[in-house]
C-alpha cells in the first residue's frame, strides 16, 4: 500500500482534512456572531420582541456551531508541530508571534464573553449582555484578522531574514503583516464568512416560508438575509477580481493554473471556460474558451501577452487540475450569489419578497452554497501554492516532521471517524433547530427569555422542545 | 541585553501552563466524576457549574501551545512529534467533550452517548496529559535540532504513573470545586469523594517525588544539592499542611477552603516539576536560551502580552463573578 508509506503525503492529506472541517466553522461563526449583534442591538433600539425571538433562536444555532469551532481549531493549533515540526522550527519565529496576538486579543476574548453571552442575561442585565454579545463579535473578527495575515505571509512572504539554524528571523513586523496579499485576502474571507452566513439565514427562512407563509420571524430573517446577499455578492465578486490582480503580481503560477494556461500567448490569451487540464501533455483537453478574454480580465488589454506554464520549471508547478476546478467551482457560485441577490431585489422592488415561492426554492438552494465555494475558495489558494509551504523560500517536501509514516496514518484514520462522527451529529442537531421555530411567541415571552431555556424539572421530564426522530 | 528576554517567557509560558492546569483541571475534574453521578439532575447541575467558563479555561492551553510556538519554536518543533500519540488522542477526547457541553442539552434519546463522551473525553485528556508530563520528565532524544526517538518512546511505567495521578488530582479539584459550587445531597458526595481523592494525590505526589530520580540523574543534583535542596525538604511540610486543611475543610463543610488548598496541592507538585526542570525546557539537552526565538520575535509578543494577559485576567475574573455562588436549577442552560 504506497499510501500509507507515503508519510508526506499523509501529513498533507491530514492538514488539508483537518482545517477543512475547521475553516467551515468560523466561516460561520464570524457572520452569525455579527448578525446576532445586529439583532440584540436592533432588539434594544427598537423593543420590538420580534428581534429578541430571532435573536434566542439563532444564539442556540450558534452555540453549537461555536463549539465545534473552538474543538476542531485547538486541533489546528497542534497541528503544525505534530507533522511539520520543521516547519515550526523555521517559521516559528515570525508566524508564532501572530498567532499568539491571535489568542490573546480574540480567543480570549470570545471565550471569555461567550459565557455571559450564552448564560449571563439575566444576571448582567441587558446593556452589559450587549456588550459581551459585541466582544464575542469583535472577537471572531480579530481572530480572522491574524490567521489571515499567517497566512498571507506564508502565500507572499516579506520582512524578514534567515539565520544560520535556517530559520525565518522577523526584521520588519509591519512588513510581515501587511505583507502584498494580506489586505485583499482578508477582505475576501470576511466578506465570504458574511455571504455564507446570509446565505444560510436566507434559506433557514425561505424554507419556513415555504411551509407556512408570511409567518412574521421567519419573513424577518428571510429580508434581512436577501439584503445582505444583495450587497455583499458584488462586493465580493470585486473584492475575489482585485484580490487574483494581485495573486498575478505575486504569485504569477498559481494563476496560470487557475486559468489553465499551459502556454504562453505572446498577443491575446484566450479564457478557458472549461475543460480537462492535462499536466502530462501540458494541454487543456476540450477546451471551450472566449478569445482574449483572459487579456482583458487579467491586464485590461486584448492582445496584452500571458505567460503561460511552461515558463515554469516543472517541480515548481502547482497540481494544475485541482486549482482550476476549485477556482471555477467558486467563480461559478458566486455568480449565482450574484443572481440571488439580483432576483430578491427584483421581488423586493414589486413588494413580494415573502410571498414568491420560486425565489425561496432558490434561497434554499442556495443554503450550504457559501460553505462550498470557502472550501473551494481555500483549495485554489493553498494548492495553488504548491510546491511551497512558504512561498518561494520553503518547500513542503522539507517542511515535514520526521514522523513514521504509520503513525501519520493512524492519525490521519482517527480524525475522519471522530469528525464524521462527531460534526455530523452536531450537524445534525444544527439542522434540526433550524426546522423548528418556537411555536407561540407570545405565550413563551411572557416567561422571559432565559425562562424558555431553563433546565428541564424534573417533575416534568418531558424538556421543552424535544422532537427526538423528526 | 537588558531584560532576559527567554527567562522572562520562560516564566509567562509556565504560568499559561499553570493557569490551564488548574482551571481546566477542575472542568475535566467534573468529567471525570460524572460516572460516580448517575442521577441527571446532579449531572446537569455539575454541567452547568462549569458550562459558561470551561471555553477560556481551555484557552490557556492554547497559549501554552501557540505561546511555545512563538517563542521556543525548537521546544515545540521537538515536544510535539515526540509526543505525538499521547497529545492526538488528548485533542480528539477533548473534541468529545468540549461538544458534549452543547450536544447533550440538544437529544434525549442519545444524551447516553453525550454523558459518555463527557466522561470518557475528559478522563481520557487528564490522562494524555499525565503521560505527556511522565513523558518530557524522563527526557526527550534530540538531534540536529529535532527528534531523534520512535513513536512509542513516551510510553514507559513511569508515564503511566504520571497519567493515573493526574486524574486522581483532576478529580480531587473536581470533587472540592462541586463541594464549593452545590449543596444538598450532590454536595454530602462530592466532600466524601474528595476526601478519598485528597489522600490519592498526596500519595501519587509521594511517590511521584521518590520515583523522579531515578529517571534522570539531573533531578538527583537539584533536589539534594545546592540551594533547590532547601525547597525540597519545605514541599513536604506544605503538602502535608495543604490536606490537613483540605481534609478539616471537607469535615467542617467550609466552601472554599478545599478547593484552595487543592489548588495549593498542585501549585506545590508544579514548583516541583520547574525546579527539576530549569533552565532545561526540553530535559535533559536544550535550555531555554537554546530554543528560543530571536530577540525580535520576544521583544514584539512580550510588547503585547504585558497589557493584554492583565487584561485578560481582569475579565476572566470578572466572568468568574457573574456566575459566582451556589449553582442552582434555574442558572440553567437551553
Ligand atoms: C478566517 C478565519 C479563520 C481561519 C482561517 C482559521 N480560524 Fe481558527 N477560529 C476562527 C477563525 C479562523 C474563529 C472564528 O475565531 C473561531 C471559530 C469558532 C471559535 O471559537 O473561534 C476559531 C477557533 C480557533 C481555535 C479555538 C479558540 C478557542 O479556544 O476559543 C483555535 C486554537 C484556532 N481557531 C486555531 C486556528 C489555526 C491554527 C488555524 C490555521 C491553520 C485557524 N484557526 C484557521
Ligand atoms: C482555513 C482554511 C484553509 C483551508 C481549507 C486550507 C486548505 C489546505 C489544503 C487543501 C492544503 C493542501 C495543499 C496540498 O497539499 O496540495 C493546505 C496546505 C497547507 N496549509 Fe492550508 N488551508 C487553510 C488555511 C490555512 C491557514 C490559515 C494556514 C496557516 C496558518 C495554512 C497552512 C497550511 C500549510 C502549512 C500547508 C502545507 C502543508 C500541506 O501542503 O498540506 N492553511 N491547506
Ligand atoms: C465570483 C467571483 C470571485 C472571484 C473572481 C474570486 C477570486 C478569488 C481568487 C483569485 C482567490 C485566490 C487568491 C489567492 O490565493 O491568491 C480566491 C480565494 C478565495 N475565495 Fe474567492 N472569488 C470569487 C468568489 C468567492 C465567493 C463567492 C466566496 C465565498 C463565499 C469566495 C471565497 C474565497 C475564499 C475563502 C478564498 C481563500 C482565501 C483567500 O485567498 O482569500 N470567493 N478567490
Amino acid at each position: 500500500m504506497s499510501l500509507f508509506a507515503d508519510a508526506e503525503l499523509l501529513a498533507r492529506l491530514q492538514f488539508a482534512f483537518t482545517v477543512s472541517f475547521h475553516i467551515i466553522f468560523p466561516a460561520f461563526s464570524i457572520g452569525l456572531a455579527s448578525y446576532l449583534a445586529v439583532l440584540e442591538g436592533l432588539w434594544l433600539w427598537k423593543k420590538d420582541k420580534l428581534y429578541l425571538e430571532l435573536f434566542d433562536f439563532w444564539k442556540t444555532i450558534f452555540a453549537i456551531a461555536f463549539a465545534m469551532g473552538v474543538v476542531s481549531g485547538i486541533v489546528m493549533s497542534y497541528q503544525f508541530g505534530t507533522n511539520w515540526s520543521v516547519f515550526s522550527d523555521k517559521a516559528g519565529p515570525v508566524i508564532g508571534p501572530l498567532m499568539g496576538y491571535e489568542v490573546l486579543t480574540a480567543f480570549f476574548l470570545e471565550a471569555g464573553f461567550l459565557g455571559v453571552m450564552l448564560f449571563g442575561r439575566t444576571r448582567v442585565g441587558p446593556g452589559l449582555h450587549f456588550f459581551a454579545t459585541l466582544m464575542v463579535a469583535v472577537g471572531t473578527l480579530i481572530s480572522a484578522t491574524w490567521i489571515l495575515a499567517v497566512n498571507s505571509w506564508m502565500q507572499t512572504p516579506q520582512g524578514f531574514a534567515i539565520n544560520e539554524a535556517g530559520q525565518f528571523i522577523p526584521v520588519d513586523w509591519w512588513a510581515i503583516i501587511f505583507n502584498p496579499s494580506f489586505p485583499y485576502r482578508l477582505a475576501h474571507m470576511v466578506l465570504a464568512a458574511y455571504l455564507t452566513t446570509a446565505l444560510v439565514v436566507g434559506a433557514v427562512g425561505a424554507w419556513h416560508l415555504l411551509a407556512r407563509h408570511r409567518d412574521p420571524r421567519a419573513s424577518k430573517m428571510f429580508s434581512m438575509a436577501m439584503g445582505m446577499v444583495a450587497i455583499t455578492a458584488p462586493i465580493q465578486i470585486l473584492a475575489g477580481d482585485l484580490h487574483g490582480l494581485n495573486t498575478l503580481e505575486h504569485q504569477p503560477a498559481k494563476v496560470m493554473a487557475m486559468e489553465g494556461h499551459f502556454d504562453s500567448h505572446p498577443n491575446g490569451a484566450p479564457l478557458i471556460l472549461f475543460g480537462l487540464p492535462n499536466q502530462e501533455e501540458k494541454r487543456v483537453d476540450y477546451a471551450i474558451s472566449i478569445p482574449y478574454l483572459s487579456s482583458l480580465i487579467l491586464h485590461h488589454g486584448l492582445t496584452a501577452p500571458v505567460a503561460g506554464l511552461d515558463t515554469i520549471p516543472d517541480d515548481k508547478e502547482p497540481p494544475v487540475a485541482i486549482v482550476f476546478w476549485s477556482f471555477r467551482v467558486m467563480v461559478g457560485l458566486g455568480m449565482l450569489m450574484l443572481a440571488l441577490g439580483l432576483y430578491s431585489l427584483y421581488h423586493r422592488y414589486k413588494g413580494t419578497l415573502t410571498t414568491a415561492p420560486w425565489l425561496h426554492r432558490f434561497a434554499l438552494a442556495m443554503g450550504p452554497a457559501g460553505f462550498v465555494a470557502v472550501l473551494a475558495g481555500w483549495i485554489t489558494t493553498e494548492v495553488g501554492r504548491q510546491p511551497y509551504t512558504i512561498y518561494g523560500h520553503l518547500l513542503t517536501a522539507e517542511s515535514r516532521s520526521a514522523i513514521a509514516a504509520p503513525a501519520v496514518a493512524t492519525s490521519l484514520i482517527a480524525f475522519i471517524i471522530v469528525y464524521f462522527l462527531v460534526f455530523g451529529a452536531g450537524t445534525f442537531y444544527i439542522l434540526r433547530l433550524m426546522k423548528r421555530l418556537p411555536e407561540d411567541p407570545e405565550e413563551e415571552l411572557d416567561e422571559g427569555p432565559l425562562r424558555t431555556h431553563a433546565l428541564p424539572n424534573p417533575a416534568h421530564p418531558a424538556t421543552k422542545g424535544e422532537h427526538d426522530g423528526h | 541585553m537588558v531584560i532576559d528576554l527567554p527567562f522572562l517567557w520562560a516564566a509567562i509560558i509556565a504560568f499559561a501552563v499553570l493557569a490551564y492546569v488548574v482551571m481546566d483541571g477542575f472542568d475535566l475534574g467534573i468529567g471525570i466524576l460524572f460516572p460516580f453521578f448517575p442521577e441527571k439532575r446532579d449531572r446537569d447541575l455539575m454541567m452547568n457549574s462549569v458550562a459558561p467558563v470551561w471555553d477560556g479555561n481551555e484557552t490557556w492551553l492554547v497559549l501554552g501551545g501557540g505561546g511555545l510556538l512563538a517563542v521556543f519554536p525548537l521546544a515545540y518543533a521537538i515536544v510535539l512529534p515526540a509526543l505525538y500519540m499521547p497529545l492526538i488522542i488528548m485533542l480528539l477526547a477533548l473534541i468529545f467533550r468540549g461538544v458534549a457541553f452543547e450536544y447533550r442539552w440538544r437529544t434525549r434519546r442519545a444524551e447516553f452517548l453525550w454523558n459518555h463522551a463527557f466522561a470518557w473525553g475528559s478522563t481520557v485528556a487528564a490522562f494524555c496529559q499525565g503521560i505527556a508530563l511522565g513523558a518530557l520528565v524522563q527526557g526527550i532524544k534530540v538531534e540536529n535540532r529535532a527528534y531523534a526517538g520512535g513513536w512509542w518512546d513516551w510510553l514507559t511505567p513511569f508515564s503511566i504513573a504520571t497519567g493515573v495521578a493526574l486524574v486522581i488530582g483532576y478529580t480531587l479539584l473536581g470533587a472540592t470545586w462541586l463541594a464549593m459550587k452545590t449543596d444538598g445531597p450532590l454536595n454530602e458526595r462530592a466532600r466524601t469523594i474528595a476526601r478519598i481523592a485528597a489522600f490519592g494525590t498526596v500519595g501519587a505526589m509521594g511517590i511521584f517525588s521518590l520515583w523522579t530520580p531515578f529517571t534522570e540523574p539531573l533531578y538527583v543534583e537539584r533536589w539534594f544539592n545546592g540551594p533547590t535542596a532547601v525547597f525540597s525538604f519545605l514541599v513536604p511540610v506544605l503538602v502535608l499542611g495543604c490536606l490537613y486543611v483540605i481534609l478539616r475543610g471537607l469535615r467542617d463543610g467550609h466552601d472554599w477552603k478545599p478547593f484552595v488548598a487543592s489548588l495549593g496541592l498542585f501549585l506545590l507538585g508544579y514548583a516541583g516539576i520547574g525546579i527539576s526542570f530549569y533552565p532545561y525546557i526540553v530535559p535533559p539537552s536544550v535550555t531555554i536560551w537554546d530554543a528560543a526565538a530571536p530577540d525580535s520575535s520576544l521583544a514584539f509578543l512580550l510588547a503585547g502580552a504585558v497589557v493584554l494577559v492583565p487584561m485578560i485576567l481582569c475579565y476572566t475574573a470578572y466572568s468568574y463573578w457573574v456566575f459566582r455562588g451556589k449553582i442552582s436549577e434555574d442558572d440553567g442552560y437551553h
